[in-house]
Order: structure tokens, then sequence, then C-alpha cells
């Protein structure tokens, strides 16, 4: 079967934009184009990642705008929405779009504009996705991780100071990111002794609010080389769903959609956990990069926060975790932040990732709608 | 007023009900009221970030309930924030939860009444 290439990929500046949603996913998606030397017309499939554009700007029927202002008529648009996870979502509607033969070139725009509406409001829209008895308690995303990681730290004896190791890390690699939303460097007592936002987690534990955008673009691999001198392959991608209702699960420390949706893209590309040379995880908040390292196979269960403890993920060791800074520094667009951390593992199983490099021939992506509600993995490695 | 597990011909239970059974896909047939049992903290949080018409600084917990020798969990408010894993807790009724105007969610699509933990 022809593999799925990818022959471009674009990011914008995250963090505070004046731009709103048309502009931001307009931006990322002629920076992409461009870099590929592709016209908009050539597009056969367009599709943007988005969770909330209505909710949070009254703007929606987005993918039919961006078509308009990127000239891609009278490419088929459509929208994913997997609410965080919407961008992951995109990568395999892409993925199929191209692997099935109906597009044999897909463009995919991932972006979110958020921070013109204040924290409560953000929260509330994100907190929309949960079920109504969860909804009328006032439970929030962030609160769902303080009782993960309650529960977490206390079945397997982990200091907290090791999930602030997780935020210190990813600040540091985020300084050497041009993109991303803080490029500046905390330390333990810093994020320990920030404030209180969901009881064990401080404000250090979690990501940002932020805007911002990101594209790929995808064709069959036997005319890659149409459109790009070096490319790289989706070698594995899959999705799976968790509980809606997060307090069903038999175990809050284990991440289900994560184990289901990786075993499947391992079996795709027929690579398993100690394949991985670069990961780009979903670090919402810390104690979801912990169980990620977890449920992917990297570590067994319960031990994810020695291996941050022991410099395991670090830029410098043996699996580097997020090295663009990850959502913590990089900040989460909620649905570029998909379709960015697959930007990261292009430029890194490229060899273009600059001060950010790594010794990489195989990254993953994983990418967590809700709390692990929906989740994404995707493989990545350099074309032949 | 109750606090609805639901039950499906093979004796799962799930808070709150579903279509059909989660486990075995039969379609759940019965209830069991919650309200009047003590249940077990799982874990616990204080939300000091909330969204609008949400009491500040809100205390949650996961309350696991055995009901004759099935698991069934809940998540809800609890009535204050000194609690520890495994402590006992029972359901208390409060009429309305949070503000139903303040929020994005329709008003009419649910209830906003409902039950806080108080620890036994």
């Amino acid at each position: 079967m022809d593999r799925v290439a990818i022959v471009g990929a674009s990011m914008t500046r995250f963090g505070e934009r004046d731009a709103w949603i048309r502009e931001l996913l307009s931006e990322a998606g002629d920076d992409c184009l461009r870099e590929a030397g592709v016209e908009a017309t050539k597009l056969d499939h367009l599709y943007v990642s988005n969770m909330a554009s209505g909710e949070f700007e009254g703007q929606t029927g987005v993918p039919n705008a961006l078509a308009h202002d990127l000239g891609a008529m009278p490419a088929y648009t459509a929208r994913i929405d997997q609410t965080s996870a919407s961008g992951g979502a995109g990568i395999y509607a892409a993925w199929q779009s191209v692997a099935s033969g109906a597009s044999e070139l897909t463009l995919l725009v991932g972006g979110e504009k958020m921070t013109h509406r204040s924290t409560a409001e953000d929260t509330d829209v994100i907190a929309s996705l949960t079920h109504p008895v969860e909804y009328k308690h006032g439970v929030t995303l962030p609160s769902f991780a303080g009782l993960a990681a309650r529960r977490y730290l206390h079945e397997y004896d982990a200091p907290r100071e090791s999930l602030a190791k997780v935020a210190v890390k990813n600040h540091r690699n985020g300084v050497d990111n041009p993109h991303a939303q803080f490029r500046k460097e905390v330390d333990v007592e810093t994020v320990m002794s920030s404030p209180m936002v969901a009881d064990p987690l401080r404000l250090y534990d979690f990501c940002p609010i932020t805007d911002g955008s990101a594209a790929l673009l995808f064709c069959p691999e036997s005319v890659a080389s149409e459109y790009a001198d070096e490319y790289a392959v989706v070698t594995g991608v899959a999705g799976a769903t968790d509980t809606h209702v997060v307090h069903e699960r038999a175990d809050p420390t284990v991440m289900r959609g994560v184990v289901e949706s990786s075993d499947r893209a391992y079996a795709m590309a027929d690579r398993g956990p100690a394949d991985v040379d670069v990961a780009e995880l979903h670090d919402m908040f810390t104690i979801l990069e912990v169980l990620q390292t977890e449920d992917l196979g990297f570590f067994e269960k319960g031990r994810g926060w020695a291996a941050v403890e022991d410099g395991v993920t670090d830029r410098d060791g043996d699996l580097p975790v997020n090295t663009s800074g990850g959502l913590k520094s990089k900040g989460h667009p909620l649905g570029a932040t998909g379709v960015a951390q697959v930007y990261e593992l292009y430029q890194q199983v490229l060899g273009r990732a600059g001060p950010r490099q790594v010794d990489a021939e195989v990254g993953l992506a994983c990418n967590v709608g809700g709390f692990g509600n929906c989740v994404t993995t995707t493989l990545v490695e350099a074309g032949p | 007023m109750s606090l609805d597990a639901h039950r499906c011909p093979n004796g799962h239970l799930t808070y709150p009900g579903h279509t059909r059974c989660p486990v075995c896909g039969e379609p759940q047939t019965g209830t069991v009221d919650l309200a009047g049992r003590t249940g077990t903290v799982v874990t616990w949080t204080t939300s000091t970030a909330t969204p609008p018409g949400v009491r500040q600084p809100n205390h949650l917990a996961v309350v696991s309930f055995d009901v004759d020798g099935e698991t069934v969990r809940a998540l809800g408010q609890l009535t204050t924030g000194d609690v520890a894993i495994g402590d006992a807790v029972r359901p208390v009724y409060v009429d309305e939860l949070r503000d139903p105007d303040a929020g994005i969610r329709e008003r009419a699509s649910q209830a906003w009444d409902g039950y806080r933990f108080e620890p036994v």
C-alpha cells in the first residue's frame, strides 16, 4: 500500500494573539502551502481541527471560510472536533483521506482563539464536554487532574515534586522554541509555591490559555518527491475512546484511550514503545504526561514519575519527551495542539529542529481529549 | 429525591445510567438508590479556578459505594475540604449545586440539584 507522506508543516507563534480564528488558520495554512510550493487550488481536501470557534468567538463554518481565504475552492472541507484531541483526530482524518485514495493532496489546519475570554469562561467552554452529572457539580478539566494526581501520588508513593519536575523540564525545552508562549525557565520551588488550582496541583502544573494555529500537508508517498526533497511518513495512526463519565473508570490512574490507541498505532507501524526516539505528549497537566508515559508502554505503571526524576525524559535523556516545550510552555490552542505535536516530530525526524534537535528516527505524538475521553496516537518517521 | 445507580440484568451498576450497560451491553432495567448509603473517598480535590456560577473553592470527591459486592462510583461536591482518601462519607441533598444561569450549558437541558458528600 502507498504510505501517507507529510510534505509540509508550519505553525504560527503561540500565545496571546490579536488575530481571530480565521486569520490564525489562514496564517498557518498559507505558510504551509508556500513552504511546499503548492497552489491552494491543487488541494483535494482541506480539514480544520477546532473545538469551539462558535462558542469562543461566534464564528462557525471555519473550514469553508479558510478555503475561501486561501483560494482552495472547490476543495472538499470538513471541521474535525474531538475537543482537545481535535488535532490528532484531524491527522487521522487527513491520513484516511489520502490512504483511501479519496484525496491526492490534503491540507490540515488546526487552530483555536481563546485568550479574549476570561479564564473562567474558557474553563466553562472546555468543561461543557462533561456529562450533566459532572457539569452540575462544577467539575473542570483541571479538577479531574487534581483528582487523578492525588490518587496517583497516594497509590504509587510518588513525591509531589516529581510532577513539578515535568513542568521544569518542559519550560526548559520551550526556551529554544521560537513559537512557544513561554520561553522562560522555572525551578521546582517556583512550581511548588505557585497558587493552588486543583489541590495538589498548582498553577505551574497547568498549561496556559493560548491562541494559535498549525498546519500539515499530506499526499501519497509515491508523489511526495514532487513537493519536497525530504519528507516524513505517518507510519502509524489510531484513535480510541474511554468513558465519557470519568469517575466510572475502575482505575483513575489508567488512561485506556491511550493504551488502546497506541496499541493500534504501534501495530500499524510494526513498532513498539522501545522503538520510539522522541515523544510529544499531551501535558495539559503535569500528571497527564506521567500517566501517558506509562500507558504508552514507555515505563511500567507507577514508575513514570521516577523516569522524570532520573532525567530519562530530558532532552539529553534516553527518551526525550516534549522537546517542543509541550503544552506547558508552548501553549495549548485546543484544535492546534495535536497538529503542532506532529509539526515538532516532522522537524525532529528530518533533522531540522535546531537547538531542540535530538537523535530521532521514530517520533510518537499522543493527543488527549477531555480527561483521556478520546485519544489519538500518531507515529512519524523520516521518508526513505 | 434519590441518587440512582442503574443496574442491568447481569448485576452491573453504573452512575449515571446509560442506554446500555457499558460492561455487557444489556439494557439497564433497574435502579439502586445510593442516597441512604455510606461510601468511601477514592480521591478528592479542592478546585479554586471555578467556572461562572460555581462556588469557590469547590471541594470535589470521587466516592465508591459497595452494593452487594458490586462497586459503583460517583463524583460529587464535598461539604468540606477536610477529608482524606479512605474516609467514609454520606450523600446530603442540595437543591442547587451551581447557578444554572451563569454557565454555557442550557438550563433546561439537565438537572441542577443533587448530592454533596459529608464525612460521617
